[in-house]
């Protein structure tokens, strides 16, 4: 168990040292450079240093024989705890069973994300960029440990050995647990670059016990969420929101809220009115009191119908707007006479509806801030909230919290509900405590979706049906404010069906306009691999290939054989090609993203129209496995997470309103839906990459091709069930 | 207006409007925060609570209508069952982020005290109206499976 309770908490923060801030992102290719010198200087000042453990700012090791791992990546539901926590351990011969995780304070300069340069968890990110950095943390403090037991006993260092949390020397028959070295150990300088272990040295890592260290907190209502922060003297506030993007406050009437029981103040800030009390429930009634009129003059008042019609004719490049160019090559534009396969697909905003509904706990005391709850881009959220106090960031003090879901939704790069329980903090003032509290409407409709997107594909196959030349078109809102909207086709010129066609031509158009985008688990890749996926079944049934071979001859052509393996294993454990009962069908598909390799084989049949997913078979290649159990969870949730969007999600608007603001309306797959997910991963001594977003995007095309298979219908548009029906 | 109210075997007297849901008396003025605020509306299960044994929804139920009914919260579930439902869970290591846990949890203890041995259609009814976002119903699944097996044979 992860019990810290009753443990004091060591400081690790001092009141000098630099902040630095390198860059924005939160997926693949969606870095913008922001590493101007100047930049970096002003984000620097006032910030503040960790006051280094001995071991350094990740290890911490306590005279009670614990080891205490620092994570500087935010744990929400992916298992990042225990994955960093295993490398540190690995490396530093620790009894696993006394190893716990906490997670470090904002300080960019120490605790950042080392592939996006500021303190952020995304992109699934958290093993790959820590591999290196936390086995060589765990391995120095294991050197700081041998020489300190090498000094006391007068023995050769390289004599001694390390095993559970205990150093011993078998030549004299002495042993030390890791409690007895410690004040030896602090006086040794860590060593810059430790031995570290072969892959073929590891006893825990890519081992089964590697186990969560939080199941039991977890499971027995322990764990502290933002939901459950209780301090002195807390307020609790609830924010009257604009019924639609872009609206705001013309007036407001607060005297009836203000009469509710509870509430101690109601006034405006800019997302809308805040009413603020001293529970919940009082919070909730004054806003319900509350008299607003919104001014809507420059308000989104289109539905979704109108949006995606709008989309289309974007799409055929009869409009204004201007499309971006993301790839191209050879002569697309002389290369599509003739018989052309041409398709489209519709998809849709998606909501994150990560169980906790956002929420934030601020405390404002004049140019000081703490902000207590679950960030996810710390520095980000620091700057953000520098700029609505009139701060510096590094006077933005963060203590992170486990977050209860997320899916990206705590990595909005405005940090919109962050900042609101700023603006809120600051105007009650005097380091009073504030929860902001979002209901679960004020969730679903507070924007932040992943993007509603039309994409127009055409390929020309050559004689044997393979692609030839491939134009993709997309419409998509840009997740980035500056920079290429490469998202909306997110790896797509590095997928081997388009890499192969001699001519290539991939265009963007990214309307602008005030509903809220952002990044949803696996990003683009949702898109991408959902069009691509889908267009290759329909390519290969042209051809009148099996799926699955057609798949393997391009992979061969393309030397693509991480693709190649993830499909064999997917298909040998499948049962690929193997009869099934009358009804039910395969569908295959392969999809890259953040460095890991996904193949997926779902049975499906159509029950009244609608599919049913019984089994889902996938093989996965993420490098090194670093916590087997774990790559398999998120394979299964990752799965539940794609399924479910797939099956129902979509978020509509009605006149610029949204409809869909609770679980009836925008409803999640349940426990009688959730198909058996098998996870077989590939064996590799490759670095270790992403499985926190990977898992999601592979099974909404593995489920149109089986309908595919079944019907001869392609799919063009999602969720393959109407939301609104279902409700 | 005052209510009195039982809570896990304590008799607390709580200040609160009668249509206070039971979720905020229990989260907000008893401070028992493992019982969560999910939707507001019944729809997703983080918040149930036993109510004199049965599963409820706390968020749906008025402080007014909970009445002098034993509430059970994750805080204090105990029982043979309640055992092997938390011993299943950890060592499956059914959480991702946990948020919805508790109310898994508490519908779980509820499924195997109600039916010592659930089929697959037991579980789907018991536990559908549990929401888990990160999908780890699988898992839910066999930690159920798991400790009734526990529980029969005695060695829960």
């Amino acid at each position: 168990m992860d019990d810290i309770a009753g443990k004091p908490r060591r400081s690790l923060i001092t009141r000098r040292g630099l902040l630095v801030a390198g860059g924005i992102g939160g997926g693949t290719a969606l870095v913008v450079g922001v590493a101007a010198a100047n930049l970096t200087n002003i984000i620097s000042i006032g910030a503040e240093k960790p006051d280094l453990s001995a071991f350094g700012p990740f290890v911490r090791i306590t005279p009670d024989g614990w080891v205490t791992v620092v994570n500087k990546h935010q744990e929400m539901g992916q298992g990042a705890h225990v994955a960093l926590a295993a490398m540190v351990a690995e490396e530093l011969d620790a009894d696993w069973d006394k190893v716990r995780v906490e997670a470090a304070p904002a300080n960019t300069a120490v605790y950042k994300n080392l592939s996006m340069g500021m303190q952020a968890t995304g992109g699934s990110t958290a093993t790959a960029n820590a591999w290196d950095q936390f086995r060589r943390a765990g391995a120095a403090a294991r050197a700081m440990m041998v020489a300190a037991a090498a000094g006391t006993w007068q023995v050769a260092a390289s004599e001694i050995k390390v095993k559970n949390g205990v150093v011993s020397h078998p030549g004299s028959g002495r042993t030390a647990p890791f409690a007895q070295l410690l004040d030896a150990a602090a006086k040794i300088a860590p060593p810059q670059s430790p031995q570290l272990k072969s892959p073929d040295q590891f006893t825990l890592i890519g081992t089964d016990r590697v186990r969560r260290k939080d199941s039991l907190a977890k499971s027995t209502g322990q764990e502290r969420y933002t939901q459950d922060v209780l301090l002195p003297d807390m307020l609790t506030a609830m924010v009257a929101h604009p019924p639609q993007f872009g609206a705001r406050v013309e007036s407001f009437d607060g005297a009836a809220a203000r009469l509710v029981a509870g509430v101690v103040d109601v006034f405006e800030i800019p997302s809308g009115i805040a009413v603020v009390a001293s529970h919940t429930y009082a919070a909730k009634k004054g806003r319900d009191a509350l008299k607003v009129t919104w001014n809507t003059d420059k308000a989104e008042k289109r539905s979704t119908g109108e949006l995606l019609a709008w989309y289309r004719e974007i799409a055929t490049g009869k409009g204004k707007l201007k499309p971006e160019t993301i790839h191209k090559s050879g002569k697309p534009d002389k290369a599509f006479s003739g018989e052309v396969f041409e398709t489209s697909f519709d998809l849709p905003y998606l909501a994150h509806a990560a169980m906790e509904p956002m929420n934030c706990v601020a405390q404002v005391d004049g140019t000081r801030v703490k902000l207590t709850f679950a960030s996810q881009i710390q520095t980000v959220d620091q700057v953000n909230t520098a700029i609505a106090v009139g701060t510096l960031p590094g006077m933005v003090e963060i203590e992170t919290l486990s977050a209860g879901g997320s899916f990206g939704r705590r990595g909005s790069l405005t940090s919109d509900y962050t900042v609101e329980c700023v603006h809120i903090a600051k105007k009650i003032g005097g380091n009073r405590p504030v929860k902001l509290v979002w209901t679960r409407e004020d969730d679903m409709s507070a924007g932040c979706y992943r993007p509603l997107s039309h994409y127009q594909v055409s390929v020309k196959t050559d004689a044997d049906g393979y692609p030839q030349a491939w134009r993709h078109i997309g419409v998509a809102q840009a997740l980035m404010p500056v920079g290429k909207n490469t998202a909306a086709v997110e790896g797509l010129g590095k997928v081997p069906y388009v890499a192969m066609a001699t001519d290539v031509d991939i265009q963007v158009y990214s309307p602008r306009f005030p509903v809220p985008v952002s990044f949803w688990r696996s990003v683009g890749a949702t898109q991408t691999i959902m069009v691509t996926e889908h267009v290759i079944d329909q390519l290969a049934r042209r051809a009148g290939r099996d799926p699955a071979d057609y798949r393997r001859e391009i992979y061969r052509r393309m030397g693509d054989s991480r693709r190649l393996a993830v499909l064999d294993l997917a298909c040998q454990k499948a049962g690929w090609g193997k009869p099934l009962e009358a009804g039910w069908a395969r569908g295959l598909a392969v999809g890259e993203s953040f460095g890991t390799v996904v193949a997926q084989v779902a049975e499906v049949r159509l029950v009244d129209g609608r599919p049913v997913v019984r089994r889902v078979v996938g093989a996965v290649d993420c490098g090194l496995a670093v916590a087997p159990d774990q790559i398999a969870a998120q394979m299964e949730g990752g799965t539940a997470f794609g399924l479910s969007a797939a099956l129902y999600s979509q978020i509509l608007l009605r006149d610029g309103q949204v409809s869909n603001t609770n679980f009836d309306s925008y409803p999640i797959l349940r426990i009688n839906e959730m198909p058996i997910v098998e996870t077989h991963i590939l064996p590799s001594t490759n670095k270790p990459s992403g499985m926190g977003e990977p898992g999601t995007p592979v099974i909404a095309p593995a489920v149109a091709n089986a309908i595919l298979a079944l019907t001869g219908r392609a799919t063009r548009s999602l969720p393959f069930i109407d939301a609104e029906v279902v409700s | 207006m005052s209510f009195t109210l039982t809570v896990n075997g304590v008799v607390h007297t709580v200040e609160a409007d009668a249509d206070t849901p039971l979720l905020w008396v229990l989260r907000d003025s008893l401070h028992l925060t493992g019982t969560k605020f999910g939707c507001g509306v019944g729809q997703c299960g983080a918040c149930t609570v036993h109510i004199d044994g049965q599963p409820l929804r706390s968020c749906t139920l008025a402080v007014a209508d909970a009445g002098d009914r034993k509430i059970t919260t994750i805080e204090a579930v105990s029982g043979p069952e309640a055992r092997a439902i938390l011993a299943a869970w950890v060592a499956g290591d059914v959480p991702q982020c946990g948020y919805c846990q508790s109310g898994q949890i508490m519908s779980a203890v509820a499924l195997l005290q109600e039916i010592p041995r659930p089929s697959d259609n037991d579980i789907d009814l018991a536990m559908n109206g549990n929401i888990c976002r990160c999908g780890t119903y699988m898992r839910i699944r066999a930690a159920i499976k798991a400790a009734s097996q526990e529980v029969r044979a005695g060695r829960a």
